[in-house]
């Protein structure tokens, strides 16, 4: 079996995190900057970070166009928390120039769960991913208010205020989470997206 | 290193407060810039310059340089105006040691405190126990053994002290450059030379042998002090800080907003001469800034802390 060549956003955020979750499910991971880059990669992470910096960055280094290019031609994307409001067709509470890439038919609610105080860790079941819950870790956090009918939820928050909220989300190839598997050490969701990266390839 | 809260009504239960999301928000920081800003307006303009978070203060460090005086925690007022004009993370200092200057930014719901040696220290023996916190703290450190006893106490972001307020990079880069040397003669050691290692840094075995293994703190470390300039930036990225602080090197300049554009992309670009080329041009006069070697030992902001 090859390995499938993912690339990382890197225009700010946990990059290496994810590097390294992706070189540990198997793949070929690499930091993309530029469009050249992007041309090289059968699929992409948009990491976690600032969502505001990584739209402006995005945009400034002529990033946007391509981008939504490969999405629409089937390439393969996974947004942790960030690069879940990167690829959200709508945001509440963004900012108002802040746009997202051509994803995932949903409605995302930046810092949903509040500012850093309310930051929170938590056990979260997904759909498609065996073996037990994952550990989650929710930082100033979106969630998803609506989702779009050819969206598949697969994740919600089990306890708490917060309860119910929808926090995983897939869209064919593309992938949502409002945590940060690369921050855990439990590689089943990074092995998940390479495995579909693979079987688009 | 334990959770500074842990839960007790099920295992399923949200947890808030712990070491993982402290230390994670930081990790969402990096790669980015966060700026000095004293007013909302100036909040606004490093927002949309691109700055991942900005640090809520009253003066600027070469303004508490020029003014002199004791330099507190800021106006809870002027706080929160900073936190309602962006919707980025809004941080804020406390002086050295004053745990309820911190209690108070924490029930503000600032996102990060950094306890930091630009104020005047409220404690010279003790630094705040910042394991008593939900509220992450970023600390300054001069060398490792500094670095590691900030992380004992419970920070969860390092970044290099430099020296604040002058415009002059140079100690930054030596703070970056000794913590980075430090921790590769770690890796370099037998095993059993770690525990006088330790004993030299004046920091815990435990932490002292996990460096020595991962090569890294195990939080992340940005620089700050005297940076002016997209070039210092991206000097400082590539001598392998994980971000940067730039206090008064933005507002105190001819075009801020462009400056803090620049400052960004030269960030982010940092390996790159022909963006730094490109980032660099027409941004007008820089701070005029300070030679930091010409500081008498009193004006040495970088010596506070222990």
């Amino acid at each position: 079996m090859t390995a499938p060549v993912i690339g990382v956003l890197a225009l700010q955020g946990d990059v290496r995190e994810h590097t390294a979750a992706l070189a540990a499910a198997g793949a070929r991971a690499r930091p993309v900057r530029r469009p050249t880059e992007l041309e090289t990669v059968d699929g992409l992470v948009i990491p976690g970070g600032e969502s505001t910096t990584i739209s402006k960055l995005a945009d400034l280094f002529e990033l946007r166009e391509p981008i939504d290019k490969r999405i629409a031609d089937g390439m393969p994307v996974y947004g942790s928390c960030a690069g879940m409001i990167m690829l959200a067709g709508e945001v509440l509470d963004g900012r108002a120039d802040q746009r997202g890439f051509a994803g995932i038919e949903m409605t995302v609610r930046r810092n949903a769960f509040g500012r850093q105080v309310a930051s929170f860790e938590a056990p979260v079941n997904l759909a498609g991913i065996d073996g037990g819950p994952l550990h989650a870790l929710f930082i100033r956090a979106p969630w998803v208010e609506r989702v779009g009918r050819g969206v598949e939820v697969l994740g919600t928050v089990t306890e708490g205020p917060a309860a119910g909220r929808i926090v995983a989300v897939r869209q064919e190839n593309l992938l949502a989470t409002a945590f940060h598997p690369e921050l855990t050490g439990d590689r089943r969701l990074h092995a998940y997206f390479a495995d579909l990266v693979r079987a688009a390839i | 290193m334990s959770d500074s809260q842990t839960s007790n009504s099920s295992t399923n239960a949200p947890v808030t407060g712990t070491a993982h999301v402290k230390r994670g928000m930081a990790e969402m920081l990096k790669g980015g810039v966060i700026m000095d800003v004293v007013t909302a307006e100036q909040a606004k303009i490093a927002e949309d310059a691109g700055a991942v978070a900005v640090m809520a203060l009253e003066r600027v460090p070469s303004d508490i340089r020029a003014q002199g005086g004791v330099s507190r925690m800021s106006d809870p007022d002027m706080i929160d105006s900073i936190m309602e004009a962006v919707s980025i993370p809004v941080m804020a200092k406390v002086r050295i040691g004053h745990l309820v200057e911190a209690q108070i930014l924490q029930s503000l719901g600032v996102d990060y405190v950094d306890e930091s040696e630009v104020l005047t220290p409220a404690d010279y023996a003790n630094h705040i126990d910042k394991w008593a916190f939900t509220v992450p703290f970023v600390c300054g450190a001069t060398n490792l053994g500094e670095a590691l006893r900030r992380i004992t106490e419970g920070a969860a972001m390092i970044r290099s002290k430099g020296e604040a307020g002058t415009g002059d990079v140079s100690n930054a880069t030596t703070h970056m450059r000794g913590i980075r040397t430090e921790i590769r003669r770690l890796q370099s050691l037998p095993t059993d030379e770690l525990y006088v290692a330790a004993k030299e840094l004046q920091a815990p075995y435990e932490l002292v042998k996990e460096i020595a293994e991962t090569g890294k703190l195990p939080v992340v470390l940005f620089t700050a002090g005297g940076i002016a300039t997209p070039a210092d930036a991206a000097m400082m990225m590539q001598l392998g800080a994980e971000g940067v602080f730039v206090g008064s090197g933005i507002f105190k300049s001819d075009n801020p907003a462009q400056r803090a554009a620049a400052i960004v992309k030269a960030t982010t670009f940092h390996d790159d001469p022909e963006t730094l080329a490109k980032v660099s041009r027409g941004l007008g006069e820089a701070m005029v800034g300070i030679n930091a070697g010409t500081l008498s030992q009193s004006d040495r902001l970088a010596e506070r802390g222990w």
